[in-house]
């Protein structure tokens, strides 16, 4: 394409074929930190599309039932069973802690060292609460319900094995990112990212832009959450 | 940080717009390079021996580690193909090659060349010594990521080398892996052995993993000044799209290695069905064996192409470089190289035609298949029309170059067989899908990989292979291995099922017989000239010919280093400065028959060169 053409796109399009044509870096101005855990998200969106698929494909040609998530996933409130409580409100913590992750990012730009610690402890603090709560469905199923890996009594034993399966990787995620958040809000609230002081595995200076990256990780466990949601409980 | 940068650029495209407009100085300065938009790497120097050799944070030591352990499994890969060959050729004249051993053999083979050694080899190897130096980086983005991503391949292979160890041996499912076979009693090695193997490859996967965002992000954000994306040698390409495919396909296998591993350890039903066994139900129910065919072969055919992309990367910088000619087409074959790699992700299921799927599903993919094959030829085109009165140097690495070529053709040409489901069905699981196979993936990457090591040895140690021992290797394994492959094609076209480890008398094959045993000769042999190459690396290590400077006349900037073999940091002072492509050979009115990426124009106003 001439230039000529190119100015006849919209917007931005003349701009990304310049940064694409040009030397140096692709994405102009995008710290390699951030660049690698984006493709780093795209590569675990793979992962957790291949559990998904696998549980769809199996779900629908297993031969026996499969069990009504509604009764599964019910929590017995004044002796009426209330579908889906635990999730919604797991949900709405997950979610709510991608809010004050932002935040975080927002004064960590701001070199507001105080609020941003503040802000990723209180993220880290979300994260475990629905660990926590992951923990108490996981041994209200299995030791209340029945439900086993290799069996459950309400049907399709396949049931049992894709939502230990796919909620303990997630919840695998969702660990390493509240450890991560722990040792960062430590770091914040020490003032490395002030300093620059280096890392002591990596050796490499430190840098708010840090707090963005494992923002970016943890919107993305919070994104895979609402996949999980839709298709465990409300399918 | 990211402020900073912001303005830099706005900077960057003032003072653009400023030469552009001639003001100032007269006349535009046609050196003109962007300036630097990003700081000097901040680098970690080892000072004792433990990092700077062992947990050493240079690409180039860490490419030479994943060189040399994957160079070992693939000695392992190759003495475990000789025990098949023996067994093959000459069956029961050893005791101990049971059929137990050889489905355990033939699985630790197929695994170990294709991931340990080739995928290892091409990416972790080839890829961490050669992306920093050729994109003109100090090293990886994060190279402390990249020496723990060698320390879990590390892992990896003593984890798989354990499992010819423990109790039962290493599993005999193939390495294919399928399930229910892999997981059950009678399989051998179905214990800890297959345990140990889908351990492996986990370990395997988040290793590469570490490693192959290292190399995207460098290459994608750690280029030197003037080096476009256009720039880059192809090997560049190959490396960086083979591993996005990497990143984008070992997920499907990792899942299904963890999904495998709970069906064996917690008995889920993933993958298993209702198997009844000895009159007795066993504790599986209704898990589906073709959804791990699915996902093992969304990760297995991308992988074919994790180790073509780079080999096809590689070879393209040395045909042109020995034939002192430009590449033919560059631009097509980066088109071609990305567009191989995209398609790749929509093929897979043409390893699945005789699991009974849907005429409509094998249809589909025997069309994508050979659609394939369209800029796959078109690469071959490319290559010929190089060659084609080039100033050729008939050396160890150019023999190499067309030993690829020639093998390649072969081997996807009865791909081309292959691809056509009915075609296919009366010849799979044969001896033809083995000559194929080997042909394309086997044999014609480890033509490159000979070719690459002759190219760059000199540079990674300072000294020169001995050219007469390389032609020896070079044409005892090309004809070795044609002698070895090529009649297997006809051991397939009479219906020789492979990984059978014996025929017994089956009368309608009696005439393989013969030929079983001249190939299991032209193997050993072949083998066996593998340890003149080992030899030859040895010996040239502290006798060979030093090489000095650039001893190819080459363009590109891994040859340009102020120091030779690179330090640590590669570039000394200052960083090169790119005005052109690689590939400006022979160009008509320059004073040398090549022109280094880091000449500038104004030293070279007469020559004819291209416009990149
Ligand atoms: C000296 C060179 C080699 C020889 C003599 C050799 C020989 C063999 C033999 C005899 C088999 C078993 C056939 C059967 O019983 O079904 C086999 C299988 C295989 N080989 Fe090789 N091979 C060599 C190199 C390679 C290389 C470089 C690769 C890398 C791609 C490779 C990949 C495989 C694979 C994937 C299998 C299939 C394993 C399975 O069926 O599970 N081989 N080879
Ligand atoms: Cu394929």
């Amino acid at each position: 394409m001439s230039d000529t053409d190119l100015d006849k796109l919209p917007g931005g399009f003349k701009g990304m074929s310049e940064d694409i044509g040009s030397d140096q870096t692709t994405f102009k101005g995008v710290n390699w930190g951030k660049a690698m855990m984006w493709i780093f998200l795209l590569s675990d969106t793979f992962v957790f599309s291949c559990f998904l698929i696998a549980y769809m494909k199996v779900r629908a040609s297993v031969v026996e039932p499969w069990p009504y998530p509604s009764e599964v996933f019910a929590l017995e409130m004044m002796g009426v069973p209330v579908p889906l409580l635990l999730i919604a409100i797991m949900t709405f913590v997950l979610i709510t802690s991608s809010g004050t992750m932002a935040l975080a990012v927002k004064y960590g730009y701001e070199k507001n060292r105080k609020m941003c610690g503040w802000f990723v402890l209180l993220t880290a603090i979300g994260g475990l609460t629905f660990v926590g709560m992951q923990a108490f469905e996981w041994s209200k199923l299995i030791f209340h319900d029945g439900v086993r890996p290799w069996a459950n009594p309400f049907g399709a034993e396949q049931f049992g094995a894709f939502f230990f399966m796919i909620t303990g990787f997630h919840g695998t995620h969702v660990s390493i990112g509240v450890i991560f958040l722990f040792i960062f809000a430590r770091k914040v609230f020490r003032g490395d990212f002030d300093t620059g002081k280096r890392g002591y595995f990596t050796t490499m200076k430190s840098d708010y832009v840090a707090i963005e990256i494992l923002g970016l990780y943890w919107h993305f466990v919070d994104l895979v959450w609402v996949f999980i949601f839709a298709f465990f409980y409300l399918w | 940080m990211s402020d900073e940068l912001n303005i830099n650029k706005k900077r960057n495209n003032q003072i653009k717009t400023k030469s552009s407009a001639t003001s100032g100085r007269g006349e535009t300065d046609i050196d003109y390079v962007r300036p630097a938009e990003l700081p000097e790497q901040d680098l970690y120097h080892g000072h004792s021996f433990i990092t700077k050799w062992i947990f050493c944070q240079d690409a180039k030591v860490i490419g030479v580690q994943y060189t040399l352990t994957a160079v070992f499994t693939g000695v392992v890969g190759l003495i475990l193909s000789w025990m098949m060959r023996m067994q093959l050729g000459f069956p029961e004249l050893f005791p101990f090659l049971t059929a137990e051993t050889y489905y355990q053999m033939v699985t630790m083979h197929g695994m170990i060349m294709v991931v340990y050694l080739l995928t290892a080899l091409f990416l972790g190897g080839f890829g961490n010594y050669l992306i920093p130096l050729m994109v003109g980086a100090r090293d990886m983005v994060f190279p402390y990521v990249n020496m723990i991503s060698f320390w879990m391949f590390f892992v990896a292979v003593v984890v798989l080398m354990a499992s010819f160890f423990v109790p039962g041996g290493p599993t005999g499912s193939g390495w294919t892996l399928y399930p229910p076979q892999a997981i059950l009693e009678g399989t051998p090695g179905s214990g800890y052995g297959i345990l140990l193997m889908l351990i492996s490859l986990s370990l395997f996967v988040i290793g590469f993993t570490m490693g192959g965002l290292n190399y995207v992000i460098t290459i994608l954000q750690a280029r030197t000044r003037g080096m476009s994306l256009m720039r880059m040698p192809l090997t560049i390409w190959g490396i960086f799209t083979a591993t996005v495919l990497a990143l984008l396909a070992f997920p499907a296998l990792l899942v299904s290695s963890i999904m495998m591993t709970l069906d064996k350890v917690l008995e889920t039903s993933f993958f298993m069905p209702t198997i009844i066994k000895a009159g007795e139900a066993l504790s599986y129910d209704g898990g589906s064996p073709i959804l791990f065919q699915h996902l093992f072969w969304f990760f297995g055919h991308p992988e074919v192409y994790i180790v073509a992309l780079p080999a096809f990367g590689i070879v393209s910088d040395l045909i042109s470089v020995h034939s002192r000619k430009n590449i033919f087409g560059y631009r097509m074959m980066v088109w071609a190289i990305v567009g191989i790699g995209a398609l790749s992700f929509f093929v897979w299921a043409h390893h699945m035609y005789v699991s009974g799927m849907s005429p409509w599903f094998g249809f589909f993919f025997a069309t994508t298949t050979l659609i394939i094959a369209v800029p796959t030829a078109l690469k071959v085109y490319n290559w010929i029309l190089t060659l084609w009165r080039g100033n050729i140097r008939i050396n160890t690495v150019m023999l190499f170059c067309l030993g690829f070529i020639v093998t390649f053709v072969n081997g996807g040409i009865t791909g081309i067989f292959l691809g056509n489901v009915a075609v296919d069905v009366p010849l799979s699981d044969t001896y033809f899908v083995i000559a194929h196979f080997h042909m394309v993936m086997g044999i014609a990457p480890l033509m490159v990989i000979f070719g690459a090591i002759y190219h760059w040895f000199p540079l990674v140690t300072g000294r020169l292979l001995d050219e007469k021992l390389g032609k020896w290797h070079f044409w005892i394994t090309f004809l070795g291995a044609y002698s070895i492959y090529f009649p297997m094609h006809y051991l397939g076209f009479i219906g020789v099922p492979r990984r059978y480890f014996e025929m017994y008398d089956s009368p309608y094959m009696t005439s393989a017989v013969g030929m079983n045993e001249f190939i299991s000769v032209a193997a050993f042999i072949v083998g066996a000239a593998q340890f003149i190459f080992f030899y030859n690396l040895v010996k040239s290590l502290r006798l060979g010919k030093p090489a000095g400077k650039n001893p190819w006349k080459a363009n590109s900037l891994e040859w340009l280093t102020p120091d030779v073999p690179p330090t640590h940091g590669n570039w000394g002072e200052k960083l090169p400065v790119v005005h052109r492509w690689a590939y400006d050979y022979g160009v008509p009115g320059a004073k040398e028959d090549y022109i280094t990426q880091t000449t500038p124009p104004s030293e070279v106003k007469d020559a004819e060169v291209e416009k990149t």
